[in-house]
C-alpha cells in the first residue's frame, strides 16, 4: 500500500508562482511558522525543501516558483494528482516571542515565507512588512501580508507598484527614521546578503531563513551545510533560520549554485523527450 | 570427499566498473551443494558462536548438502530475517568463518547468500495480541528487533524518516555489493510478517517519542549512525567536497548514477580523492570509478590498520583505484571548485587506545594530490534527531546510553545498532536488534502475568 499525498486546492498566484495545498494531517499537527518540508513527485524524482506557508487541521500549504526541472513538473500537477512523498515538518520553527518593532523583508518567493511568521509573530509584536519584486506582476500574497502587518511596504524595481526599487534602500530609509528591534529577511540569497549589511553598522538583531540543496532534509548528508560564526552549521536540523550577521555569505553564494549545469542538462533531457 | 573451497563468479572488473551491477555472483546451485558437503559437522559447531544472530549454521549447510533449500532458509528465517543482506555484506570473516576448523574453511557466508536468493520465504502467520510496540528507524537493527518481536506475537508499527525502509543498506551500501532489490524483498518479507512500516515519518518531527512511548507498550530506537563526521580542514566547503553520505545517497538512495532519467544530480568528476579506509570509503571510492571517475583513496595508517573489509580493498584495487596510505589531508585547495587536496606523508608509531599503530605526520613531507573532486569518508556520528527533542541519556559522542538490557533511561524506551553503539556492522545491529526484541519480550511477559 503506497500511501500519497493528494492536492486538494492549486491556485497561480502570479506568473511562475503557483500555490498548492496538500492533504498531510500527519505533518499539519505538528507544523509551526518556519518549518519545511521535502517533497518528492514520483518515484525518479529529487527530493526538494518548502517552506511550510500555512497548515489547517488537514493540510499544509506551499507556494513555489517554476524554477528548475522538478519544480515544473510539480506546476503540471493538478488538483486531485498526488505527490509520492512529504516529509516534515523539518527544521526549527521560529521563537514567537516579544520582540518590539519586527520589520519583515520577503523578496520574490520570500514573501512567501515571511508570511506563516509575521502571523505567528503579530500579536506580540509591531510588524513592518517590506515586500518586493521585479515587477507588480510578480508579486503575491500582497492582502495577506497587508492584513497581518501594521504596516507594508511594497516594492518594485521598475516602479509599477509601491517604491521604485530595492526592498533593501526601503529597509535602509525605514532603519534611518525608527528603531527597530529585529529584522527578518527572506529571499534570494543576495538580498538576504543586502540586508544583513543595511543592518550590521546598526547592530540590529537580523535572521536570515536560508533556502540550501538539501537531499534527506534530517541531518544526514551535510549538503546544506553552512559557516555560521565560523562554524559548521547543517541548515536542515540547525536552521534554516540563522543570523544573517554570522552567515558566510559568500561561501552560501558558490556552494548554492553549484548543480546549475545538471539543471540544465535535466531541463534539455526533457525537451528532447528523453 | 573432494575438500576443494568453491569460489563464486565474479564479474571482471573491467566489464564491472562499467555499471552498478552487483560485482559477486554467488554460487550456482552445484557450487553451494558441493561447498556443503564440505562441512564436518561438527559435534560443537564452533562457527554458530561466532555468529552474532546466533543462526543454527550447522543445521542449514546440512539442508543444502541434502538439497533440501527451502528448509535450510527456514532455519536461517528462525534466527535472521535479512539472509540476503547478510550473505553479502556480512564480514563472516571475522565471525562464523573465523571460527570454523575446516581446512579451508567454509564461506557460511555465500551459503547463506545461495539459499536466500534461491529459496522462497514462507511466512509464518501469527497472532498480533501480545501488546504494540514501535521501532523508529528500518535499518538491518530495527528491521531484526520488528521481525522477531512480530514473529513472537507482537503488533509491530516501525517509523521511516526517509522515503525508503531499510536505512543504511537502502542509502549506504552501494548496488554492485548490496542490490535494492534484494534489500526490497527483505524489507517485504519483515511486511508480511505483519509489521506496519511507516515511511516517511520523522521521529522527533512529525512525530513525539514522548507521544509514542506512551502510545505504545515498548519503543526501540534504531536510529543508526547517520551523522557525518568532517575534518574541520580549510576548503572543506568547497563546490565537489561531499561527505561520503552525501555522495553515497544521491547514488544509492536517489540514484543519481542514472541521471538524467533520476532527476538528483551527482557531479561527474575527472579526478576523485576519498579520505578514509572504512568500508564506507572502499564504497564511494568504487562508486566514484564508475561514474567514469580516477580514485585516490587517502588514508592515514596503512592497509594493516585499514578497517575495510580485505574483500572490498581487493575488488578496489583490481578496479584501477589508487591506495595512497600513511597520508593525512591538510586543507583542500580551490576557489569556487576543488582543484586539489594537500597532504601529509604519515608514519607509524606506538599502538594506540584502538590497538592500532598511532599515525604522526613527518615533518616537510607535505604534498599535493590533484583532483577535482573530495570525498570525507572518516566516519559517521549517531543521528542526534530524538536525542535534541527529549531528555535521553547519551555518551560522549551523542550515542543513546543503554543497559545491558538495552534500556535506555526512559522508561519502555529501548535502543540498539549503531545509535548506542557509534558505527558498526550490519550484523551487530541485527544482534542487538535481537538481543532488544528478547528483552522486550521478557519485561512485557513479567506485566503480562
Amino acid at each position: 500500500m503506497v500511501k500519497m499525498y493528494r492536492i486538494k486546492e492549486k491556485k497561480v498566484l502570479a506568473e511562475k508562482t503557483i500555490l498548492i495545498r496538500i492533504i498531510a494531517p500527519e505533518i499539519a499537527k505538528k507544523a509551526r511558522a518556519g518549518n519545511f518540508a521535502i517533497l518528492r513527485i514520483d518515484e525518479k524524482g529529487e527530493r526538494i525543501p518548502l517552506t511550510i506557508v500555512d497548515y489547517d487541521k488537514d493540510t499544509i500549504t506551499f507556494i513555489f516558483l517554476v524554477v528548475g526541472k522538478t519544480t515544473n513538473d510539480l506546476s503540471k500537477l493538478n488538483e486531485g494528482d498526488s505527490i509520492l512523498d512529504v516529509v516534515g515538518p523539518l527544521g526549527n520553527a521560529i521563537d514567537v516571542e516579544k520582540y518590539g518593532k519586527v520589520v519583515f523583508v520577503g523578496g520574490g518567493l520570500g514573501i512567501a515565507a515571511i508570511y506563516p511568521q509575521l502571523k505567528a509573530l503579530k500579536k506580540l509584536n509591531k510588524i513592518i512588512s517590506i515586500i518586493g519584486a521585479r515587477t507588480k506582476e510578480l508579486l503575491f500574497l500582497v492582502d495577506e501580508i497587508k492584513e497581518n502587518s501594521n504596516e507594508t511596504i511594497i516594492c518594485t524595481d521598475d516602479g509599477s507598484l509601491g517604491r521604485k526599487g530595492f526592498v533593501t534602500e526601503a529597509l535602509k530609509d525605514l532603519i534611518e527614521n525608527e528603531k527597530i528591534d529585529r529584522v527578518i529577511a527572506i529571499g534570494p540569497p543576495i538580498m538576504m546578503k543586502a540586508v544583513s549589511d543595511v543592518t550590521r553598522d546598526k547592530k540590529i538583531k537580523t535572521i536570515a531563513s536560508i533556502n540550501t540543496i538539501m537531499v534527506d532534509g534530517i541531518g544526514m548528508c551535510g549538503s546544506c551545510r553552512v559557516r555560521v560564526n565560523n562554524e559548521i552549521k547543517f541548515a536542515c536540523v540547525d536552521g534554516p533560520e540563522f543570523d544573517a550577521h554570522e552567515i558566510d555569505w559568500d561561501e552560501f553564494l558558490k556552494r548554492n549554485s553549484r548543480y546549475k549545469e545538471e539543471e540544465h542538462e535535466c531541463m534539455m533531457a526533457k525537451n528532447n523527450g528523453k | 570427499m573432494e575438500n576443494k573451497e568453491q569460489k563464486q563468479k565474479e564479474m571482471s572488473p573491467g566489464e564491472r566498473i562499467k555499471g552498478f551491477n552487483e560485482v559477486s555472483l554467488g554460487y550456482t546451485r552445484e557450487q553451494a551443494v558441493k561447498e556443503a558437503r564440505r562441512c564436518l559437522q561438527c559435534k560443537v559447531p564452533l562457527c554458530e558462536r561466532g555468529c552474532p544472530a546466533g543462526i543454527s549454521i550447522k543445521n542449514f549447510i546440512k539442508h543444502i548438502a541434502d538439497e533440501d533449500f527451502d528448509s535450510a532458509l527456514r532455519v536461517i528465517l528462525e534466527k535472521n530475517s535479512l539472509p540476503g543482506v547478510c550473505g553479502r555484506v556480512c564480514p563472516a570473516e571475522d565471525n562464523c568463518k573465523r571460527m570454523c576448523v575446516s581446512n579451508p574453511k567454509i564461506n557460511i557466508n555465500l551459503l547463506e547468500r545461495f539459499v536466500a536468493d534461491n529459496s522462497k520465504k514462507i511466512i509464518a502467520e501469527s497472532k498480533k495480541d501480545k501488546g504494540k510496540i514501535a521501532v523508529i528507524g528500518s535499518g538491518p537493527a530495527g528491521l531484526s528487533c520488528s521481525s522477531d518481536l512480530a514473529l513472537m506475537g507482537y503488533d509491530l508499527v516501525l517509523f521511516e524518516a526517509l522515503h525508503t525502509a531499510g536505512g543504511v543498506l537502502s542509502y549506504g551500501i552501494p548496488e554492485f555489493r548490496l542490490p535494492k532489490n534484494i534489500v526490497n524483498n527483505e524489507v517485504e518479507y519483515v511486511r508480511n510478517l505483519g509489521v506496519e512500516i511507516k515511511l516517511n515519518s520523522v521521529v522527533g518531527k512529525t512525530f513525539d517519542l514522548r507521544e509514542i512511548s506512551k502510545e505504545y507498550d515498548a519503543v526501540f530506537i534504531s536510529t543508526g549512525a547517520g551523522l557525518p563526521y568532517f575534518l574541520g580542514i580549510d576548503g572543506e566547503n568547497l563546490n565537489n567536497v561531499y561527505s561520503a553520505n552525501e555522495f553515497l545517497s544521491r547514488n544509492n538512495l536517489m540514484k543519481s548514477y542514472k541521471f538524467p532519467e533520476y532527476k538528483t544530480p551527482l557531479k561527474r568528476s575527472r579526478k576523485t580523492v576519498v579520505i578514509g579506509g572504512g568500508n564506507v570509503a572502499i564504497d564511494a571510492a568504487r562508486t566514484a570509478r564508475r561514474l567514469g571517475s580516477e580514485v585516490v583513496v587517502v588514508y592515514r595508517r596503512s592497509k594493516d590498520e585499514m578497517p575495510a573489509r580485505t574483500q572490498e580493498v581487493n575488488h578496489a584495487e583490481q578496479e584501477g583505484i589508487e591506495f595512497n596510505l600513511l597520508a593525512n589531508p591538510l586543507s583542500i585547495i580551490g576557489k569556487d571548485d576543488v582543484e586539489g587536496i594537500e597532504c601529509i606523508r604519515m608514519e607509524l608509531g606506538e599502538p594506540d587506545d584502538s590497538g592500532r599503530r598511532r599515525p604522526f605526520p613527518v615533518k616537510g613531507s607535505e604534498f599535493i594530490i590533484d583532483c577535482r573532486q573530495v570525498i570525507v569518508a572518516i566516519g559517521q556520528g549517531p543521528n542526534p534527531l530524538i536525542q535534541k527533542t527529549i531528555n535521553l541519556n547519551t555518551g560522549k559522542k551523542g550515542n543513546i546510553t543503554i543497559n545491558e538490557r538495552y534500556e535506555t533511561s526512559i522508561n519502555n524506551v529501548y535502543a540498539g545498532g549503531d545509535i548506542t553503539s557509534g558505527s558498526s556492522t550490519v550484523i551487530n545491529a541485527i544482534r542487538d536488534g535481537k538481543s532488544a526484541a528478547k528483552q522486550i519480550d521478557e519485561t512485557l511477559k513479567k506485566r503480562r502475568r
